[in-house]
């Protein structure tokens, strides 16, 4: 039982990580058409900024976390803006090519990442608190698990706020379901793209000093695991879908830890066959709308 | 003032995926009034509204009140004070109403610093009581005929120097058929517009001029009741037998069987589909 | 929609695309009677050239050559020939994901998972069994066909990006079977070839001479085979489901089955470059399976040439030359003592690969055989537009 009760929390707070690389594939996707793959560049340039801002407090205080999680957020969110605006831009409408400049982006920004802080992992240190733990249920859960999925959900409801509250929201909103017709209205949907980029961004950034937190390093590589495993999502969860990516992120880190413990590590390869068990029964996702 | 027209249109050819669908079309749109574009289906009236959008792949000139526009992006060209009410309405289903009106208001441009002014919001709320009522409804478990209207009421909030309007009364039963060309009798009081219509009776109704398309060519142009009231010119142009009146039901039970045939918001999703699949 | 609203299209669009002529050709149609005469000479040049150029790659091991700065040394060493059958292998794999991004439009992020199935398959096969070279790698590919047939066959349920995340996906799980069974596949140190039934005369550095003939034979076959499909009906209608999917279910025609058709071709010739790639380099590590791999297969192909199979074979050669001499750079004394600005960016070849690529997509839509064609008819055009009409 209280292997079980650690083994959902932590699926939960490994979800809560998935999520928040999912999201903005998801968003970017939906309103614009691109599959994004330097979104784990994102990520892992946040942990890096995190971790030196960090380094240079060097207190593991909560303040020296708090400020990690904003600047993390800041630089992934200033990438993403300037991915969009120089690179994205450029190939307006030409889905293949944004896809493939990404990809030359992923790996050109995962060798410069191996050239400024080495290709060996750093390591990470937060509040103490955090690596403490708290009897729930009869099982020992380390409070980082918490913190990752606070931070999860206090992100998807300023999503979702900011979605329904604002003028940009309502743009993108719209633009999910029919970005011709948005123009058609008037609007110059191009900054909702940049908006969209900002806001995947930020939450990559974020995703990286909590993943950095989480595993207890940074590496270059830190963001291209996690990338692959929020592809498997956002399909899983319906492109395009912001609830579909979250369901899915639940159940994917949760049937993960659940076959590594049970199944003697096979979480990986179980989470591939649900991919395919979905694709089988619902190809457009649990909450995907166009096939 | 009132002599010049609103749109000029010279040798307009559009591509979609890569596939000509507009040969050349010139037109002039009258400062006042409906200009109805017929012609039979597939000829190009929807490719026209929107090549002149700039939704496809356009050339040739356009100019609304003189200054060109046909360079000018999507957005720029409504800006300019251009209204859309597209082919199959096209509104956001997973949005509700209101938040359809408030997407559509445009700050700036004619309409003035604040937005939509209020006798716009009057006028819309005198034509289209029912959709205001049900403003916090998602725009996508309305029906055909109350999406027509949002679509309507997008386009009218704003002031607009020419509307252009594609089939509004597609699909919709009789009743409705009535109350939509009723809202675009008074709308056209206060703007031009460019209706694309198959519905005769409509078409002869609100129309001043009438512009014939084939083959995405401009076949036929002149004053609406001289074309609708030559019979062989009908048949001989839009391929309809008849009194108007007839071929207006024959229109309308073709509509509608279609209609019924499909969900309304399934339909929509349709269109997005085939529209995302070829851009 | 129902069909009947829309009207007949002419005959004219609805061919395939590719029957219009190759890139650059389209524009010289505009000439009248120009179009037939230069399509027969090109037709006529591309054997007449590739045969000179098999000769020529054919006799090198035997020359003694030295390009400076290209090659680390002359032809016939066996360090070269390593890394010329090196650049042939990666034409070949370019090549058969051609026939899955260039011809047919599928944009596989899992191209690799089957250069590792053929690499790992033989060398388990060998292992594992006393079957001789021969029955090893028909056993390993029948096995790579089955696997590609499968995983095709769910993949193409979804299309486009969901498509390409998909493959990303079946090709994470093989890496992660690699790393993760250490014993079968010797996990992240390199799996040996196991030699006890591999011919005396294709083991050994002083053979690598006879291993560049193997890779230049796969060459040749993969190429022979490619054109065939490419230019074969099936082909016809993949390279049409690439340009409008739509259109081609208006006509009729189901891609689903010509687009798993396209995918298994490709991976089964992926597998033979893989079994040939686990010969050139007596094992194979799990990187061949790595995602990393599989994003280099795209970017030799983009390099080269979208669309283009002498882009393929072009990006492949241009690609393993570059990666070997910027590695080489990377660790030069010369960039050692640059500032450290300087210094990260060129000691990391991938940065550099990563930076050209996103150039090209950007500035070089054609690729390279792209560029040499446009400067190759401007050169032409200077020359007089007539040469073409008179021909
Ligand atoms: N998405 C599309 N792809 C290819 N051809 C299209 C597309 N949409 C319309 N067409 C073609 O363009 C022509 C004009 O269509 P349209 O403007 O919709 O006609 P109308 O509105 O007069 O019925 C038709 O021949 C139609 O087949
Ligand atoms: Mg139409």
């Amino acid at each position: 039982m209280s292997t079980l009760v650690l083994l959902l929390v932590t699926g939960v707070g490994l979800g809560a990580l998935y999520f928040l690389v999912a999201s903005g594939l998801s968003l970017i996707y939906g309103l614009m058409g691109v599959l994004n793959f330097a979104h784990g560049s994102f990520l892992t340039l946040g942990a890096y900024a995190g971790w030196e801002v960090s380094r240079r407090m060097s207190d593991g205080s909560w303040l020296s976390l708090v400020l990690s999680l904003v600047v993390g957020a800041a630089v992934g969110a200033l990438v993403a803006i300037a991915t969009e605006l120089l690179l994205i831009r450029r190939l307006y409408e030409r889905h293949v090519e944004q896809v493939l400049v990404t990809v030359g982006l992923a790996l050109a920004t995962v060798a410069l990442f191996d050239g400024i802080w080495g290709t060996d992992a750093v390591y990470v240190s937060g509040p103490a608190w955090l690596d403490e733990t708290s009897g729930v249920l009869g099982a020992q859960i380390p409070h980082d698990r918490f913190l990752l999925i606070g931070v999860a959900v206090a992100v998807l409801l300023g999503i979702v706020a900011f979605l329904r509250f604002t003028r940009f929201g309502l743009v993108i909103r719209a633009g999910v379901e029919n970005r011709s017709m948005v123009t058609a209205l008037g609007i110059d949907v191009r900054m909702a793209f940049t908006v969209v980029f900002a806001i995947g961004g930020a939450a990559a950034g974020i995703g990286g000093v909590l993943a950095s937190q989480y595993f207890g390093y940074v590496s270059p590589q830190l963001g291209a695991s996690l990338l692959i495993f929020a592809f498997i999502v956002t399909v899983i969860g319906g492109l395009g879908s912001l609830l579909g990516a979250a369901i899915a992120s639940l159940a994917v880190a949760v049937l993960q830890q659940l076959a590594n413990f049970y199944a003697s590590g096979t979480g990986d390869l179980v989470v591939v066959l649900l991919l395919a068990a979905v694709l089988l029964v619902r190809p457009s996702g649990l909450m995907g709308a166009r096939a | 003032m009132s002599t010049r027209p609103v749109l000029v249109v010279r040798g307009l050819t559009a591509r979609i995926a890569g596939q000509q669908v507009l040969e050349d079309v010139s037109l002039e749109v009258p400062a006042r009034g409906v200009t109805a574009l017929l012609g039979r289906n597939g000829v190009g009236k929807t490719s026209t509204l929107k090549a002149l959008m700039g939704l496809i792949e356009r050339s040739g000139t356009i100019e609304l009140d003189g200054e060109p526009v046909d360079r000018l992006a999507t957005h720029k060209v409504v800006q300019r004070g251009v209204g859309y009410v597209p082919e199959d309405r096209e509104v956001f289903g997973s949005l509700t109403v209101a938040e359809n009106l408030r997407l559509a208001e445009r700050s700036g441009g004619r309409g003035g610093r604040h937005g939509v002014s209020p006798e716009r919001r009057e006028l819309v709320g005198d034509l289209f009581p029912d959709i205001i009522d049900r403003s916090s409804q998602r725009a996508g478990t309305l029906s055909g005929g109350q999406q027509q209207m949002v679509a309507l009421a997008r386009a009218l909030l704003n002031e607009n120097r020419l509307l252009l309007v594609d089939e509004p009364t597609k699909g919709l039963s009789p009743r409705l058929v009535g109350e939509v060309t009723d809202a675009l009798e008074k709308a056209a009081q206060v703007v031009p517009v460019l209706l694309v219509e198959q519905n005769l009776t409509v078409a002869r109704r609100l129309a001043g001029d009438a512009v014939v398309l084939d083959g995405g060519r401009v076949v036929h142009a002149g004053p609406a009741a001289d074309l609708l009231d030559d019979e062989s010119r009908v048949v001989a142009l839009l391929g309809v037998g008849g009194e108007p009146g007839q071929s207006q039901s024959q229109h309308q039970s073709q509509h509608q069987s279609q209609d019924q045939s499909q969900d309304q918001s399934q339909h929509q999703s349709q269109q997005h589909d085939t529209a995302e699949a070829t851009s | 929609m129902s069909t009947s609203t829309t009207p007949p299209t002419s005959r004219e669009d609805d061919r395939p695309a590719t029957t219009r002529g190759q890139h650059g050709d389209s524009h010289r149609a505009a000439t009248p009677g120009g179009d037939g005469a230069s399509r027969t000479r090109r037709r006529l040049v591309e054997p007449v050239a590739g045969l000179v150029l098999l000769v020529v790659l054919a006799v090198l091991p035997l020359l003694n050559l030295s390009i400076p700065g290209v090659l680390p040394g002359a032809t016939y060493t066996p360090g070269t020939l390593q890394l010329l059958a090196l650049c042939l292998l990666f034409a070949s794999l370019a090549l058969t994901y051609h026939v899955l991004f260039g011809i047919t439009g599928l944009l596989s992020f899992g191209h690799a998972l089957y250069l590792a199935v053929g690499a790992y398959g033989l060398g388990i096969v060998l292992e594992r069994t006393g079957l001789g070279l021969l029955p090893a790698m028909v056993v390993t590919l029948v096995l790579g066909i089955a696997v590609a047939t499968l995983l095709g066959a769910v993949s193409l349920r979804v299309s486009g990006i969901s498509f390409a995340m998909v493959t990303l996906a079946f090709a994470q799980a093989g890496s992660v079977l690699i790393r993760r069974n250490p014993s079968i596949t010797g996990g992240e140190e390199s799996l040996p070839l196991t030699t006890d039934h591999v011919p005396a005369a294709l083991v050994g550095v002083i053979h690598t001479r006879n291993l560049y003939w193997v890779a230049l034979a796969l060459l040749v076959l993969v190429l022979v085979l490619v054109t065939w499909f490419e230019r074969s009906r099936a082909g016809h209608v993949a390279a049409a489901t690439r340009e409008n999917e739509l259109r081609v279910r208006v006509l009729g025609m189901r891609p689903y089955p010509v687009q798993l058709l396209a995918f298994v071709v490709g991976a089964g010739l992926a597998v033979v470059v893989g079994m040939v790639y686990l010969l050139l380099n007596s094992g194979v590590t799990p990187r061949v399976a790595s995602a990393d791999f599989t994003l280099t297969i795209l970017v030799v192909v983009v390099l080269g040439g979208l669309g283009s199979r002498w882009g393929a074979v072009v990006g492949g050669i241009v690609y393993t030359l570059l990666d070997h001499r910027l590695t080489a750079l990377a660790s030069s004394d010369t960039v050692e003592q640059l500032p450290a600005l300087l210094r990260v960016p060129l000691s990391e070849p991938l940065f550099l690969l990563g930076t050209l690529f996103v150039l090209v997509v950007l500035f070089v839509p054609g690729g390279l055989v792209g560029l040499g064609t446009r400067l190759a008819d401007g050169v032409r055009g200077r020359r007089g537009s007539t040469a073409d009409g008179a021909a």
